[in-house]
């Protein structure tokens, strides 16, 4: 199975040093850069928190949910609702409301869709965030197609987030603490039940886990991590729309964490500043011959996400891996072996 | 509501749920046989309005259209199966999932460009313009009716294609083992074209005999793409009866949710999958 053959749990420590030396460049970047990059890295930062919570789902538990995007979204629209039109309301009340909001909406779909499998979930998922997709968007009291303006950003009290930089940062802070987060909870006997249900399913039943219990604290804890971004998403952008829980933005997710690698965090993140970075390349292509190249980054878009479907399924901490591991690398790949090779005989 | 108006709303929502069986169908066909997840399912039903509108303009004539259109979306269903798809019958759900939404991005930027992206009409033919009286105040357009009557020969002929030839035991047999079918000398690969290219004709044919209806505008795949995921799950997999009634009910919930509660009306045929879900968590003819 691909699911399993392409999770890189474990990494070489040299990939560990290229990230890390990534890490201090992002730290320092906000020195050097103008206010158009900052926000923009800033932006796929945020991207990078939301891949990560549907990495728990989709590399982790082996859930591809495609209708994550509803939970981004309805954090960001909480957001809106209740930051008032004058003045700015504070961080700390405003984030767990959101975020709560976002776990609880997943706790009540989770409800229903964790009990389906493999496509079925795929398909489920999708039509439960395009049932909040249309809430929001056929519904004038909820802003409607237009969307919502939220006309501050959160007060945090300690430092000023209207500050781009420290906006940053403080987003930069948020990423290393969901990544911290969510590395713990890998390797947690939760972590390790979530794995053990990505692998086989139903030997985890037969071993006496609660399986159902197990999948919908997953899905419940993506949701909330997913709010968290969707609330940064909303207080960077000070606007939200129904596009930001469309079926696109769920695919795009899915997207990200392909791109990256799945199934430990860091390749999220890279996959999110991948995808982000491409986007923005697509859609500034020069026009050749009358031809607006830049306008259609949908087409080349499209033929890159089929060329890496169809030749790199390991993403790039996957290239990057099989780059620079070695020994290391060789071993974490005869170990997935080890798995992999129980899953086939399972299913015999 | 008057018993006229009930009727019409009836002849509506039945209408309606024809139309999403065919394209459900072909959905839960290349599933059930294929093991494909189709996420660009939607785009054959816009390709097919597209090519209804582009060749009636041209020809003149939707009957000739609607031919021409079949054959060339076909071709282009045969094509993609060979070049792309048989790649990813084994291949896991996601990939298919990825693969399937590049396909959309590149269908939708290559229809921006062909057919721009404004939103078209297309005529209905002179013979079928007329309109039946039902009392002295209600009528209903007999193009409904023609349209009605188009997909429930197709459900009828696909119907008798599966469970009656010899290609649909072959077609059957490839569906319950692939293995076991190749070992008895099946050519499995001229299966999984045929079936493909059966729900990409059915899908574009949906699309084209829609076009005078809804028009032709761009997304409209995406929008039915989704309408056909909550036929298929609430059917069941792989199901093709299950997709018939499945369609029937989300036609009937959705068509007189919009008159009766409009309020509420896009996301009743949610509510119902949900329902069902809780009951059934594999839809309700899980083969």
């Amino acid at each position: 199975m691909t699911l399993a053959a392409s999770r890189l749990e474990k990494l070489p420590r040299s990939v560990y040093v290229v990230l890390a030396l990534a890490l201090a460049a992002l730290a320092v970047f906000p020195f050097v850069a103008t206010d158009f990059y900052i926000q923009m890295v800033a932006r796929m930062m945020i991207l990078g928190i939301f891949a990560m919570s549907l990495d728990l789902l989709q590399g982790v538990t082996g859930l591809v949910s495609l209708g994550h995007a509803a939970y981004f979204g309805l954090a960001g629209y909480t957001l809106a609702f209740v930051m008032p039109q004058d003045h700015a309301a504070s961080l700390w009340w405003t984030l767990p409301v959101a975020v709560g909001a976002s776990a609880l909406a997943a706790l009540v779909i989770g409800f229903v869709v964790v009990r389906t499998q493999g496509i079925y979930f795929i398909m489920v998922t999708l039509a439960f965030a395009q049932m909040v997709f249309y809430l929001f968007f056929d519904n004038k009291v909820l802003g409607g197609s237009d969307g919502l303006y939220i006309n501050f950003k959160p007060d945090a009290g300690l430092f000023d987030l209207e500050d781009k930089r420290v906006f940053y940062w403080f987003t930069l802070a948020v990423l290393l603490l969901v990544y911290g987060f969510l590395r713990r909870l890998l390797f947690s006997p939760f972590g390790r039940a979530l794995a053990g249900i990505r692998v086989n399913e139903h030997r985890m039943r037969a071993m006496g886990f609660g399986t159902f219990g197990y999948k919908l604290s997953a899905f419940t804890l993506a949701g909330a991590l997913a709010g968290l971004a969707g609330y940064l998403w909303g207080a960077q952008t000070g606007f939200v729309n129904p596009e930001l829980m469309g079926f696109h933005m769920s695919a795009h997710a899915i997207m990200m964490v392909i791109l990256g690698g799945m199934g430990n965090f860091a390749g999220a993140v890279v996959g999110a500043f991948a995808f982000e970075y491409l986007l923005h390349l697509f859609k500034d292509l020069p026009t050749v011959g009358g031809f607006d190249a830049g306008k259609h980054w949908q087409l080349w878009m499209g033929l890159f996400i089929v060329l890496v479907v169809t030749f790199a399924p390991r993403g790039l901490l996957g290239a990057l891996d099989r780059l620079l591991g070695g020994f290391a690398s060789r071993q974490t790949r005869k170990n997935e072996n080890v798995e992999t090779g129980g899953e086939g005989l399972a299913h015999e | 509501m008057d018993i006229a108006n009930f009727l019409i709303q009836l002849l509506n929502s039945v209408q309606y749920g024809l139309l999403l069986f065919m394209l459900a169908a072909g959905l839960t066909l290349i599933f059930g046989i294929m093991g494909v997840v189709n996420l660009a399912h939607g785009s054959f039903y816009m390709l097919g309005a597209y090519l209804a509108w582009s060749l009636a303009s041209k020809t003149g004539s939707l009957a000739l259209a609607i031919v021409l259109g079949t054959a060339l979306s076909v071709v282009f269903g045969l094509a993609q199966e060979r070049i792309l798809f048989r790649h990813f019958y084994r291949r896991d759900h996601l990939d298919q999932v990825l693969l399937t939404f590049g396909l959309i991005y590149i269908f939708e930027d290559l229809r921006s460009i062909f057919w721009g992206d404004e939103v078209h009409g297309v005529t209905v033919p002179a013979l079928l313009g007329d309109s039946i009286r039902l009392t002295d105040t209600l009528s209903y357009p007999v193009y409904r009716l023609f349209m009605s009557g188009i997909c429930v020969a197709l459900a009828i002929g696909l119907y008798l294609l599966i469970s009656k030839t010899r290609l649909g035991m072959k077609i059957r047999a490839g569906a319950f083992n692939h293995e076991m079918t190749e070992a008895l000398g099946i050519n499995i690969k001229f299966i999984h074209a045929i079936v493909f290219a059966l729900g990409v004709g059915l899908a574009a044919v949906a699309g084209m005999i829609a076009a005078p209806v809804s028009s032709v505008y761009p997304n409209m795949g995406a929008q039915v793409l989704i309408m056909c995921f909550v036929v298929v799950v609430i059917g069941g997999i792989g199901s093709v009866r299950g997709a018939l009634i499945a369609a029937l009910l989300v036609g009937l919930v959705d068509t007189f949710g919009k008159v009766l509660l409009p309020q509420v009306a896009s996301m009743l045929v949610y509510v119902l999958m949900a329902v069902v879900l809780l009951w059934k968590p594999q839809g309700l003819f899980k083969q």
